[in-house]
This record gives structure tokens, C-alpha cells and sequence, in this order.
């Protein structure tokens, strides 16, 4: 369809269930542009609601950023906000190229915010500050933006005075606003809810490593999500997995205090 | 196991010190706390104590030279279980020469006192070099400040590690040229234009610096650097004073066993004026001033090498025989190169005195961390007019020289004219006067 003119939006309910079309997404859609020399674009919108929510276990919790986030020719991108998911879902519409839109489930019923009517876009791209600080800057998107933006707050009551950077765009990386910030705050984390082995903080954290090295005061921090296979069932166990505000909040103290 | 011996940090700004003796040979059994070498710094002469027990294998410094704290000066072979003693940064604990900077007799200060790190001999494993994050490192380097001065602070990051927060106080206190780089190696960064080094012409002789002077060089810097000093003099009418002093000085010397000076005096009136003005016993501190509740008044003391201020701790509880004994004491001290770390600190407000010297108008530096000092000079007969007619009288010159952002000239001038009032007041009376 997009092939041939038009702008098709495919929803996968949920992010989880997008793996057997990882071979159109990333051999076909991705590479349309590069494999035809330009002549075809696949301007397709997938959007995937991911994450893990209360109780949504092994089939409906998975983060897949990191798969696609991998793949040139994709672009990836994980709104936080109301106002942002609109206008960026329009500017991933309009994008020629394919966009991956990952809407994290639980922010569906817990964020809320204005959204103006009519049409705007938010450029893919750009991250933002949400939170100006001075001793710290911890990098987060989708759900975790808001958990982190809590753990902020409570450290700010310690002293801490952390800013937090909304990634928004995944890929391609706005790198500028990243190293401008570390350059200001000397101390870097990265915040994701994935398994943290090879996960999507762990490109921000080389990222960080090798064009702010002269910056850092303290090592790069990622807190990712424990390296099980699957979002356990149980309560107990999903508790233990999740990235709640209160690790967060551990993790700013420790890299403060370095 | 082989151990290396530093030279541990003697007291606040003590950031260097030369091997006086060493008590001990190569090959001597050392009792751990034994004193094993004699130190001799800018403010005392201690006696370090062996930080582990064992046998002294080498020694790496000789005596007379000069090194930084932090440098290894001896190796010894400690016994099995030594490496429970302290690790490699052992203060010296001699009982005559506490090596903590003393906290102020009454205890009030030890908040005040603000948190710059202070160079200290942190010994990095062996092999290593200094463990510092980029950004310290690139500090270090863009202000010229060599990277081992850097690591040898103790810093407010996990383990004492150096933060950029460290290094940035670090700067803001680091003065011109406090001391030697710890080694020769490290180069200034490029880009910072070294101060021009003043030219020696044939003839002329180099007097190399002493501890003393260094330390009395960079306190007297910083604090002209630092502080914006403001000036009052007042004339003191002291006739009633000598007149007495000349007379009962000798039964005083045999009753009391000391000299009763001027200065113990000077040190009564001045005590009786900062109570009643405590802001001159204060300092400027970041978020206020810190009013000092101790009164504790430097003496300075010449010696042949320098100045040297003793700290007459708690003047307020002495009384003139207390304090003319407690003179005596320091002085004598001072003279012999005995005085403790303890004598030289904690001082809350300082009295000079160049009128030994016949000066008549002195306007002397405060010292870092006090809000004012007090010149008292020589004492002159002068023509002055008194009920109309010309008199001649004692007359001396009381300078203060003060902090300004402290306090004001008027406080300076109440603060002189209660000392005026208490001097031109004395009553005399007979020899057994034990107060004023």
C-alpha cells in the first residue's frame, strides 16, 4: 500500500505480538528506500502498544525498542505525553519513511494532558527537557519518563537536583541535546524498563562514553530491567521487575554520590 | 611485607615538611607509635610516629631536605598482622604535637570552619596513577594545576574521591603559588602563561624559602587577596600605665615569676572590647558571619626566620597574671621552636605588636580566617594638650586593620575607643594587682 501512494497505519495489539513481522519490517520496509535507489519510499506507520502494565506477564509486557531501534532505514519513536503522541503520530504519518510508534500501555490511562485539537506535528527527532537540573541528567522515554520525572522530584527534596531528558525519538538520536546536557551535569543515567543487557540505554551510555568523556565526573549509569526472559506473572515478581520510581530514585542517590 | 612510610599531614595548611632526624636506622626493629623521625614544619617540629610495627629497611629521604606530604620517606618490613595498622596515611599522634587541626577550645567553631578540601596524603595502590574522573582531570589541566595536587585532596565523593565540586573549591582556595608541585614532572597546562619569574642578576644572592616564609607568604597573599581590609587608628594616652609598670615591675617578677608586659594588657583591654563588640571576633563566612564565641587572640611572635603567631586559647577566662604567664609561655616556646600545633591554632583575633620594633603607625594584614587584628606600637612621650595646657604624656598608636565586609568603621572605632578607655582608665594601685 505504501508502496503504491498511500500512508497505511497498522496497528500490532500488542508490541508483543509484532515478532513475526519483523521480517517485512526490517528486511522489506526498511530497506525499500536504500535497495531501490531511492526510487520507492514505504512511508507505513506501525504502531505498537508495548510495555509492561499490572499483571500483563509474559505476552503483553515486552519492550522492543532496542530490535528496531537497530535497523537503518526505521525510525522509532516513543511519545510521553498526550500532546506529543498526537503530534507526533501526524509527523510519523507524513514521514516518507517507515516509523515505528511505540505507545506504552500504561500510560494510556494514567497520563493526562492537553491536546489541542486540529492538526500539528512534533518533528521526530528532537529530545526534550523536561526537567532542568544541575547534578545529573537521567535519560528516559515512554513510561519511565514519568516514573523518573517522580524520583526527580523526591530527590530535589534531597539536594539532588536532577534533570531528566525526555528521548521522544529513539531513532534517529538527537544526540546534541544529549551531550549538552551531560556537559552541564557531569553524571549520566539512562532509565529503560527492557532487559538492560543490550538495551536501548546501552547505546545512549556509549553514546555518552565516547563523545563526553571529558565531561564525565562519575560513570555512566544505566538501570534496565533484570535479565529474565519474560515480564513475570506474579505480583511479587513483577514488582521485583519493574522499573518503579523508587530504584530510580536509588540510582540518582548512588550516581550523585559518587 | 614491604611498606612505604608518607609523610602524613601535620596540620591545616601544612603542606610540607622537612626531615629533621631520624631516630631510627635502616634495619631497626620499630615499635608501632615509636617515634621513628623528626619533622620539622612551617608552624612546629614533631615527632612522627612509626605508623606500622616492624623493621625500618630504608630510608628514602635524607634529613634537611624538603618534600611534600604524601611522599613515601621510608620503607619498612612489617610483621605478619601489621596490615591491620592504620592504612598508608598515618597521622602523626605524637601526645606534644597533636597533628588535628585543633578545634577551638569551646568547641563552637568546628561547623564554621568551611568545607575546602585540603590536600592529604592519599596513597593510590601501587602502580597507579591517580584515579580522577575526566572532568577533574580537565579542570585540573585548563587552570594549571598539577594532577597530583588534585589527587591529593579528600574529597566528598564516595571514598574521598574527588568530585568536580572538590576541584572547583579547590581552585576557588588554591592560592598563586602555595607550594611545590608534588612532582616535578607536571608541566603547567598550555595556554596558562606562567607569572613572570623575577630576574637574578649577576651578584645577587638567592635566599631559598623556608617553610615559614612560604606559609607566611601565601596566608599574607590570600588574605590581601581575599579581604577587603579597612583601617582606624586611635592615640592612647598610657601615662598612668607606664607610670605604674615602671614601678612595680620588679615585685611583680618576684612574686609572679614573669615579666608582666604591655602586651598582657593590651590582651585585657582587647578581650573586654571583643565582648563587647563580638563582631570583630568573628570571620566572614559563606551564608553569614560566624560569630566566635571562643576568644581566642594571637600573639605574634618574631623570630629570627619569621613571624609566628600564638594563640592565647580562652583569654577570656584569664585573668593579668594568666595571661602575662600564658605570654611567657609561648613566648619561651616560640623562641625554642617548641610550640605545639595546638599554640599556633584556633586564634579568633590577632595582636601584633611592631611597637617592640619603634614603629608608630601600623596597619598589619588579618590573618585568613579572623574578621580583624590589632596593632599596638610604641609607646612615645609627645607634647599634648590636656585642659588647655600642653602636657607631656605616653602616648601610643592602637591600629586596627578590619574586615570590611564584616563590619563598619564605626564599630572599628567603638571597638578602639573601649580598649582607649580601659587603658587610659587604669587605676594603678599597689604591686599585688593580679587583674586589669
Amino acid at each position: 500500500m505504501s508502496v503504491n501512494g498511500l500512508r497505511p497505519i497498522a496497528e500490532f495489539q500488542f508490541a508483543d505480538f509484532i515478532h513475526p513481522a519483523f521480517n517485512q519490517i526490517v528486511s522489506e520496509a526498511a530497506r525499500m528506500r536504500y535497495r531501490s535507489n531511492n526510487a520507492f519510499g514505504c512511508p507505513v506507520v506501525f504502531r505498537a502498544p508495548y510495555g509492561g502494565s499490572h499483571g500483563t506477564a509474559l505476552y503483553h509486557s515486552q519492550s522492543i525498542e532496542a530490535f528496531y531501534a537497530h535497523v537503518p532505514g526505521l525510525k522509532v519513536v516513543a511519545p510521553s505525553t498526550p500532546y506529543d503522541a498526537k503530534g507526533m503520530l501526524l509527523a510519523a504519518v507524513q514521514d516518507p519513511d517507515p516509523v515505528l510508534f511505540l505507545e506504552h500501555k500504561r500510560m494510556y490511562r494514567l497520563v493526562r494532558g492537553e491536546v489541542p485539537g486540529g492538526e500539528y506535528t512534533v518533528p521526530i527527532g528532537p529530545a526534550v527537557v523536561r526537567r532542568e537540573g544541575t547534578d545529573l541528567s537521567v535519560f528516559a522515554y515512554g513510561w519511565m519518563l514519568h516514573e523518573t520525572l517522580q524520583a526527580a522530584e523526591t530527590a530535589s527534596k534531597e539536594g539532588i537536583n536532577a534533570e531528566v531528558v525526555d528521548l521522544r525519538t529513539l531513532a534517529p538520536l538527537d544526540k546534541d541535546t544529549i551531550l549538552k546536557s551531560v556537559a552541564k551535569t557531569n553524571r549520566a543515567l539512562i532509565v529503560y524498563e527492557d532487559n538492560r543487557f543490550l538495551g536501548y540505554g546501552a547505546e545512549v551510555a556509549a553514546l555518552i562514553a565516547e563523545e563526553a568523556f571529558e565531561s564525565l565526573d562519575a560513570p555512566v549509569l544505566r538501570l534496565g530491567g533484570p535479565d529474565v526472559p519474560g515480564v513475570p506473572f506474579a505480583k511479587k515478581l513483577e514488582e521485583w521487575f519493574s522499573i518503579s520510581q523508587e530504584k530510580i530514585l536509588a540510582a540518582i542517590r548512588k550516581l550523585a554520590a559518587y | 611485607m614491604p611498606v612505604d612510610v608518607k609523610l602524613p599531614q601535620l596540620g591545616e595548611s601544612t603542606y610540607e615538611g622537612t626531615i629533621g632526624k631520624w631516630l631510627k636506622k635502616p634495619g631497626e626493629k620499630v615499635e608501632r607509635f615509636e617515634p621513628l623521625v623528626e619533622i620539622v614544619t612551617d608552624k612546629v617540629n614533631v615527632e612522627m610516629p612509626a605508623p606500622y610495627g616492624g623493621t625500618l629497611t630504608e630510608i628514602l629521604v635524607e634529613e634537611g631536605t624538603t618534600i611534600s606530604v604524601g611522599t613515601p620517606i621510608a620503607r619498612m618490613d612489617t610483621a605478619d598482622g601489621a596490615q591491620d595498622a592504620p592504612a598508608a596515611e598515618p597521622r602523626a599522634t605524637a601526645a606534644a604535637a597533636p597533628p588535628e587541626p585543633s578545634p577551638p577550645r569551646n568547641g563552637t567553631a568546628a561547623a564554621a570552619v568551611p568545607a575546602i578540601p585540603t590536600p592529604e596524603a592519599k596513597a593510590p595502590a601501587k602502580g597507579d596513577g591517580p584515579r580522577l574522573s575526566p572532568v577533574v582531570r580537565k579542570i585540573a589541566e585548563e587552570h594549571g594545576v598539577p594532577i597530583d595536587e588534585v589527587a591529593a585532596l579528600h574529597g566528598a565523593g564516595a571514598g574521598g574521591r574527588v568530585t568536580k565540586e572538590d576541584v572547583l573549591k579547590y581552585l576557588e582556595s588554591r592560592t598563586a603559588a602555595p607550594r611545590q608541585p608534588a612532582t616535578p614532572a607536571a608541566a603547567p597546562a598550555p595556554g596558562v602563561p606562567p607569572a613572570p619569574a623575577p630576574v637574578v642578576h649577576p651578584g645577587d644572592h638567592v635566599v631559598k624559602h623556608t617553610p615559614l616564609r612560604r606559609a607566611v607568604a601565601q596566608r599574607m597573599a590570600q588574605s590581601k587577596r581575599d579581604i577587603p581590609h579597612a583601617y582606624g587608628v586611635i592615640e592612647v594616652d598610657m601615662t598612668p600605665l607606664v607610670r605604674w609598670r615602671d614601678a612595680h615591675k620588679e615585685e611583680w617578677r618576684a612574686r609572679e615569676g614573669v615579666n608582666v608586659t604591655y602586651t598582657a594588657f593590651f590582651v585585657r583591654a582587647a578581650v573586654e572590647a571583643l565582648k563587647a563588640y563580638p563582631g570583630v571576633n568573628s570571620t566572614w563566612g559563606d551564608d553569614g558571619i560566624i560569630l566566635r564565641k571562643a576568644v581566642n587572640i594571637g600573639i605574634g611572635i618574631a623570630l629570627d626566620e619569621g613571624l609566628i603567631v600564638a594563640v592565647i586559647h580562652g583569654a577570656d577566662q584569664k585573668n593579668l597574671v594568666g595571661t602575662a604567664a600564658e605570654l611567657d609561655r609561648l613566648g619561651r616556646l616560640a623562641r625554642d621552636g617548641k610550640l605545639t600545633l595546638d599554640d599556633v591554632q584556633g586564634g579568633t583575633f590577632t595582636i601584633t605588636n611592631p611597637g617592640v620594633f619603634g614603629s608608630i603607625w601600623s596597619m598589619p594584614i588579618i590573618v585568613p580566617g579572623q574578621a580583624a587584628i590589632l596593632a599596638t606600637d610604641a609607646i612615645v612621650k609627645r607634647p599634648v594638650v590636656r585642659d588647655d595646657a600642653i602636657a607631656i604624656r605616653d602616648i601610643m598608636h592602637l591600629g586596627l586593620s578590619f574586615d570590611h565586609r564584616v563590619f563598619d568603621g564605626a564599630v572599628a572605632d567603638y571597638f578602639l575607643n573601649r580598649m582607649k578607655a580601659k587603658l587610659e582608665g587604669f587605676a594603678g594601685g599597689d604591686a599585688a594587682l593580679t587583674d586589669f
